[in-house]
């Protein structure tokens, strides 16, 4: 357990560190919450009418592109060979990293979302499902994104290669998530999509790490 | 506690290349071998193989305790230290918190921690950023995280090139007291260690 | 009788005759499907253009077949380290992306005069549009890494990472497109199908199927003799 604990401290700190972290993420989703009335006109029907899923599409990139320094940084610099050497299996090690990256990164997001999707117009009492599908769906890109991230270890691209591979597979969390949302704007239940999320994200957390343990090995030889 | 290494008919391949084959070595508790050979021969590649990072083409690697053999996989992750040609220290971070953040992650104790880096000379740049720290420096320090846990087997991928005479002679003491201690070091270098040992050289 | 093609020798002993056989029987089976195809009398709501189908069903077929062929390569190139295996998936990977493509446009080709836009955002549509991105995932990803060993093993680890997400996929996209419903213009799950049309389908679908297997063989040696010239090329270097 004290493995864990402190594993998980050290992801932390390192995630908050300098130059990178919440406020990145933070500033992405702001700038990719801005280009869309730049880009279709700042009417607010208009606007409205996609607040909720632009908003969501946002966190999404915000989301992936988060993801490239996940296991990049203890693999550059010989950390991830020591990290092998310890008392956490890479299965452990790899699900700390991506629940710290959900803690640091994604419950940030979580929280700025809602406010995104208002300056695009959603209405007011979507906030909080807005920020709960945010917090349950960062938990599920954190986890099959990492999973990307670990696979393209050896590679020489980072983070746009990592988006690639990692939006198919987040397909279902998008949509679910973005059901959830849409339903409760238009007045539907909004209960089965946001189960559906929260049972992917809890699947993801299960069995992505097995992935990322064998990805991380593999880039270790 | 590893007792005993014995790699037997190990066969190494890299890419396209094999690097050796039908490789034996029995180390026992208390022996150190020097690995040599040119660049290329499979120094480091064979310390990897050991340490598990890489899959042998053929043979095997055994780790024994007093009582028998041990998994590998546990044997590795409770009493072997590795030390690469990087030292996975991460720049930003102050020289305190790494040492401490490796100390506790191989098991060591605060005190053996604060021992270890005064014994290493480095406790006066505890306080400084990694990145402050010169090569020498920061190579005196991934020493401290190795003598502030005590794991039994060391694999050392050219330890001593970026110290100077005076750490290269302080850490020969350190490596012998290792070894009188039970443990087994498995270094590959280009020069002779100070605490000699046997040698096994690795030619292409 | 996957154990025995494994052996790189009899593999490729096996395509050599294979290959050109399921070529041949691939022709057959299209030029019959196509024939009757276009003998068949044409749609009530679609006119001629249900043509298309015969063209389009096929290739989306196959490109889900593709990605499974993908799948089971790279999970016996993980379990049993075949280097076989990696290059049957190295092969079937831009393959697949290419039937998968042909499907896209075909799709939108069958969908302009229907429903008179050039892309509609239906299951099935936009299902073949993620397989195709998990295909461009796949290519990326073994481009981008330098040491091919690695690149393989990295990719196949993807690769089944994606077969297992598929199935949760293929749902979602489905329930998306249902609670989406009254907004869209068409019905789920396309046209239905009349009889008449079912025995071309089928010819074309075999059709297809042989060709993917006979193409897939074919691009799978070469990749093995790609292979082996570089170790030629390579052990003669060092000499």
């Amino acid at each position: 357990m004290t493995a864990l604990v402190l594993l998980l401290r050290r992801e932390l700190t390192l995630a908050w560190g300098r130059g990178g972290g919440p406020m990145l993420a933070l500033a992405f989703l702001a700038a990719a919450t801005a280009a869309l009335p730049l880009a279709i006109g700042p009417s607010p029907a208009r606007l409205a009418a996609v607040a909720v899923g632009a908003a969501w599409v946002s966190l999404v990139l915000a989301t992936l592109l988060s993801l490239d320094r996940l296991f990049e940084r203890d693999f550059e610099d010989g950390a991830l060979e020591l990290l092998a050497l310890g008392p956490l299996p890479f299965e452990a090690v790899g699900a700390v990293k991506c629940a710290a990256q959900w803690i640091a990164t994604g419950a940030p997001l979580a929280l700025g979302s809602p406010i995104a999707a208002i300056a695009l117009g959603a209405p007011l009492r979507a906030a909080p499902l807005i920020a709960a599908v945010a917090l349950a769906g960062g938990l599920a890109f954190a986890f099959v994104g990492g999973a990307g991230a670990a696979v393209a270890l050896a590679s020489r691209r980072g983070g746009v290669l990592i988006a690639v591979i990692v939006l198919p597979l987040a397909v279902p969390p998008i949509i679910f998530g973005g059901a959830s949302i849409w339903a409760f704007t238009a007045g539907l239940p909004w209960e089965t999509g946001l189960a559906l999320l929260g049972a992917y994200a809890l699947a993801a957390v299960a069995l992505t790490p097995f992935a990322m343990a064998a990805a991380c090995r593999n880039a270790l030889s | 506690m590893i007792r005993r290494l014995v790699l037997q008919s190990l066969g190494v391949q890299r890419g396209e290349r094999i690097l050796f084959e039908g490789l034996n070595l029995d180390l026992a508790a208390g022996e150190a071998v020097t690995l040599t050979g040119p660049n290329g021969a499979g120094k480091t590649s064979l310390l990897r193989v050991v340490a598990g990072f890489i899959a042998p083409l053929r043979g095997s690697v055994c780790f024994e305790a007093a009582t028998g053999a041990l998994e590998p996989g546990e044997a590795r992750r409770a009493d072997c230290h590795f030390l690469g040609h990087q030292d996975g220290l991460k720049a930003a971070r102050t020289a305190r918190d790494e040492l401490v953040f490796w100390a506790r992650w191989t098991g060591s104790s605060p005190a053996g921690t604060i021992a270890a880096a005064e014994r290493l000379g480095v406790d006066r740049l505890l306080d400084l950023e990694v990145r402050q720290l010169s090569a020498g420096q920061r190579r005196r320090l991934v020493l401290a995280r190795l003598i502030a846990a005590p794991r039994s087997l060391w694999l050392l991928d050219e330890p001593l090139s970026p110290l100077d005479g005076a750490s290269r002679g302080l850490f020969g003491e350190i490596m012998a007291a290792h070894l009188e201690a039970g443990g087994l070091i498995l270094a590959a270098a280009h020069d002779p260690l100070p605490m000699g040992g046997r040698e096994l050289a690795l030619r292409r | 009788m996957i154990s025995a093609l494994a052996n790189p020798h009899r593999f490729m002993a096996f395509s050599r005759w294979a290959a050109p056989v399921l070529g041949v029987l691939a022709a057959l089976l299209i030029a019959a499907g196509l024939a009757l195809g276009f003998a068949a009398p044409p749609d009530y709501q679609q006119g001629e253009t249900v043509r298309i189908m015969f063209i389009h069903v096929p290739a989306a077929w196959v490109a889900m077949i593709a990605y499974a062929c993908l799948g089971g390569a790279s999970f016996f190139y993980l379990v049993f380290r075949h280097a076989l295996a990696d290059a049957a998936a190295k092969a079937v990977a831009p393959l697949g992306a290419a039937f998968t493509l042909m499907a896209l446009v075909t799709g939108s080709l069958w969908g302009r005069p229907m429903w008179g836009a050039w892309w509609v955002w239906d299951a099935r549509l936009t299902s073949v549009l993620v397989l195709f991105l998990l295909f461009v995932g796949y290519i990326a990803l073994r481009s981008a890494i330098d040491d091919e060993a690695k690149a393989g093993r990295a990719a196949a680890i993807l690769a089944l990472v994606g077969l297992i997400n598929l199935p949760i996929i293929k749902f979602s996209v489905d329930w998306w497109n249902t609670l989406h419903q009254g907004e869209s213009i068409f019905r789920a799950g396309g046209p239905t199908l009349a009889p008449v049309y079912l025995l071309p389908l089928a010819l074309a679908g075999l059709g297809y199927i042989a060709a993917f297997g006979s193409l897939w063989l074919v691009r799978t040696r070469a990749e093995v003799w790609r292979r082996r010239a570089v170790s030629v090329a390579l052990q003669a270097a060092v000499q």
